[in-house]
């Protein structure tokens, strides 16, 4: 990271109206907030329709300060590529245009024109911000929903498959620039959001984002759930810039260190109820191997 | 709402405001106070902290030494009590507020 | 200038003339040498425009609604499957007002798969809001593309200009290419009222509540109820602006008509066949036949399908003994849709002729002179009047 940037000298201009309908305690809300400090007022969003779609208000007053797109579910990369087609064809080249989706919104009904986009070179930023089921209509399974997740569509035993790795799906596109954050670590997400600024073409952000209502869990934990996803080691921190894996932040810092048994995450969440002992164990198992992969790779840290 | 043609362009066109969700402040069941000694930037009376700020989602903190909270809007979640390292902020029941305030 | 292309091409060069900004289709059987012809226009840079060459129709019409809400000219193409794939996007297109022009090269929809020309996919997709040009050759083909930019952006509604697949995309006829100059004067550039700007933040088409709220001014604003309603009132309204437009375009071009209806010996005849696209023109010679014959017989090409020009129907055919619907489309389990709408325009006349459906041509099956002419014959005189079904052409079962 080349931008050292602290709370103390994060700008405090708001991008966002409070006010706005997003749930109390929402994770969104911390991403959202912090991401469009980063971009910045020269900015055009799309959004499909999510949860953020929620948080943006009902016509005719809008929470977010920057001019903003919604779009039909399936098409917010082709979205982003109209405005772009647009604004290249106005000559106007400095405005960063972003797409803001879910991880259904990106991982099911979305791929195919986040896949076209990306191959096509277009010149977004594209967040997924995954609470791991679609949340907006009510807690249904996802292509992100982890295995044996209780959602609303898989409300007794839980989602039998695992989910999808959807960076890798992007990584395999060949972008330059990829990372993950998280809503619990607003900074790194910040910085990130401004060097992804610095490329062109695709780029693309993972941000696992807690959701107190559809994850079950008080709404004051949100934070304290998020980080552990990452110190349990289920969640990494990373970027993938041109191809070159790099652990960041505290993903970054971990290496060598203990981490907080997986189970530790499981527990602090309802949907979490059907895990079996030997679930736990496998996940255990999964993680640990990853880790011992990272660290016997010598996987690149930024710090 | 006219343009030039005659033809009223009814659209949903939205400005950005506050409040589109009204006075979220009413959704709170436990209020975030402050307690000021025990407040890291307010006791040392300098830039410092401001975890609470960073974290809400709602953006309804001051960045200020003496940081204050946007009550209109706070929904009451209580992640700034949670993230508070210093311990500095309590969540207090809206009826007990409420009665006080009554007295 | 005289020139001698194919109908795609016509279109295409419509395109090019109208300055449109930013182009994006998928390909589609009939359709795909329009937009091979357009990308071959923007690669030679010939054409300034942003050519974008997506992954779906789905996208096609995404990128053309985000592009025209950013303040651009857009134009895409499609095609029967391609049409359906677009339908969510169609409402959206319209339901947000934006000026998009899309051709729409008629062909049969699946299953089971067919290629060949019939107006299932253009008629399937009246309700979303679009307004659809019909043309019968190359000429109305290039000349309406034009117009239908002028329309577009006058009344904020996507239009549709429709051809025959095959029938008119694939074959070439000569036609006059309008003056670039000409063009310019007669399509001003495209200046929305708003188009998305950092510099005056707007949201665009977000979530709305059965009932009106007010706005940040505490004044009211429209609600759901009246953004539709007004779509409605001003696609109502087009009809009247299109009739302008056809004027002007006349004015500048010394070239147009009824922009309704176009009429071929229809004023001294009793019985009047009407039909939509290229087939208008293919009944003028069984109307002449028809005429050596005795029969009292004209043919009206209905250039508009949407909005519907009811007056123009009903004071075209009010006085007339029979009208005769010709449909390359259905309204399964029920009847012809345009014959529908002609009977509905008609219900006010006193004196309203009856009014007979024909089904024919579905999947590009053959439409045989011989057979329009028989069903002239057997419809073209009193009390031939059938019950309410539609009658099919050129089944063979």
């Amino acid at each position: 990271m080349t931008t050292k940037t602290t709370v103390l000298n994060l700008t405090e201009e708001e991008f966002v109206h409070p006010g706005n309908r997003a749930c109390s305690g929402c994770g969104l809300s911390i991403i959202y907030r912090t991401a469009l400090k980063a971009l910045g007022r020269d900015t055009i969003l799309v959004v499909p329709p999510s949860c953020l779609t929620v948080l943006q208000g009902l016509y005719p007053i809008a929470a977010t300060q920057l001019p903003c797109l919604n779009v039909t579910f399936a098409s917010t990369a082709a979205a982003a590529t109209g405005v772009l087609g647009a604004l290249r064809a106005q000559g106007r080249k400095h405005t960063t245009v972003a797409a803001w989706a879910g991880d259904g919104g990106t991982a099911d009904i979305g791929l195919q024109a986040l896949s076209g986009a990306c191959e096509r070179g277009e010149d977004f930023i594209f967040f997924c911000y995954d609470n791991e089921a679609y949340m907006n209509t009510g807690v249904q399974r996802s292509g992100t929903t982890p295995r044996h997740v209780l959602t609303t569509t898989t409300p007794v035993s839980g989602k039998p498959q695992k989910s999808k790795d959807v960076p890798a799906i992007m990584a395999a596109h060949g972008l330059d620039y990829i990372a993950t954050a998280s809503a619990s670590y607003p900074i790194d997400l910040y910085d990130k959001t401004v060097k992804a600024k610095t490329f062109s073409g695709p780029r693309y952000f993972h941000i696992h984002t807690p959701c107190p209502a559809g994850w079950g869990f008080p709404a004051n934990l949100s934070v304290k759930i998020g980080r552990l996803a990452v110190e349990t080691g289920l969640f990494d921190l990373y970027e993938i810039e041109r191809g070159r894996f790099c652990l960041t932040g505290k993903s970054a810092r971990m290496i060598g260190k203990k981490r907080p048994p997986v189970a530790d995450y499981f527990k602090t969440q309802a949907r979490f109820k059907m895990l079996s002992d030997a679930h736990i164990e496998a996940v255990q198992q999964e993680v640990d191997e990853k880790w011992e992969r990272y660290e016997k790779a010598g996987v690149p840290a930024d710090q | 709402m006219n343009d030039k043609n005659g033809f009223a362009l009814k659209k949903s066109h939205s400005e950005p405001g506050p409040g589109d969700g009204g006075r979220t402040g009413s959704w709170r069941v436990l209020r975030p106070v402050i307690d000021l000694e025990k407040c890291t930037p307010a006791k040392k009376n300098k830039d410092a902290c401001f975890l609470c700020w960073l974290y809400c989602p709602d953006g309804v903190i001051t960045k200020s030494i003496r940081p204050e909270i946007d009550y209109e809007y706070c929904k009451g979640c209580g992640i700034c009590a949670e993230e508070c390292p210093a311990g500095a902020i309590t969540m207090v029941e809206e009826t007990i507020i409420i009665m006080q305030g009554d007295q | 200038m005289h020139i001698i292309e194919s109908g795609n091409v016509a279109a295409a060069l419509g395109v090019q003339l109208a300055e449109a900004a930013v182009i994006a289709a998928y390909p589609i059987t009939p359709q795909t040498p329009l937009t091979e012809k357009l990308s071959e226009l923007v690669d030679a840079g010939e054409m300034k425009a942003q050519y974008i060459p997506v992954e779906s129709e789905h996208s096609a019409l995404a990128v053309c609604i985000a592009a025209s809400s950013t303040g651009s000219r857009t134009f895409t193409a499609t095609s029967a499957n391609g049409l359906l794939y677009m339908t969510e996007q169609l409402n959206w297109a319209a339901g947000a007002r934006l000026p998009i022009v899309m051709c729409v090269v008629n062909r049969g929809i699946g299953a089971p798969w067919t290629v060949w020309n019939d107006h299932q996919d253009a008629v399937s997709q009246r309700d979303t809001g679009w307004i659809q040009l019909y043309a019968c050759d190359h000429q109305q083909i290039v000349d309406s593309v034009i117009k239908a930019f002028a329309l577009a952006e006058t009344v904020s509604i996507p239009v549709m200009v429709c051809y025959d697949g095959y029938i008119l995309s694939h074959t070439y006829m000569p036609f006059e290419l309008p003056d670039p100059e000409q063009v310019r004067t007669f399509l001003p550039d495209f200046s929305p009222q708003y188009a998305l700007d950092p510099l005056c933040p707007k949201n665009l088409n977000t979530v709305t509540l059965p009932d009106i709220r007010p706005d940040i001014r505490n004044e009211t604003a429209p609600g759901y109820m009246e953004i539709r309603h007004n779509l409605h009132t001003d696609m109502r309204k087009s009809l009247g602006i299109l009739e302008d437009i056809e004027k002007r375009f006349e004015t500048v071009f010394g070239r147009g008509g009824d922009p309704f209806i176009e009429p071929y010996r229809t004023d001294d005849a009793q019985y009047v066949a009407i039909c939509m696209g290229s087939l208008s023109y293919h009944l003028r010679d069984v109307i002449d036949k028809l005429r050596e014959e005795g029969v009292s017989v004209g043919v009206a090409g209905l250039r508009v399908y949407r909005p519907f020009p009811d007056k123009a129907v009903a004071e075209a055919f009010s006085g007339k003994k029979g009208l005769i619907v010709f449909e390359k489309a259905l309204s399964y389990g029920y009847q012809g849709a345009m014959f529908a709408d002609i009977k509905a325009a008609l219900y006010g006349c006193s004196d309203r002729p009856f009014v007979k459906n024909y089904i024919l041509g579905l999947g590009g099956r053959e439409i045989k002179t011989t057979e329009l002419a028989g069903a002239l014959r057997d419809s073209c005189h009193p009390g031939s009047e059938s019950a309410d079904a539609s009658e099919w052409i050129g089944l063979k079962m």
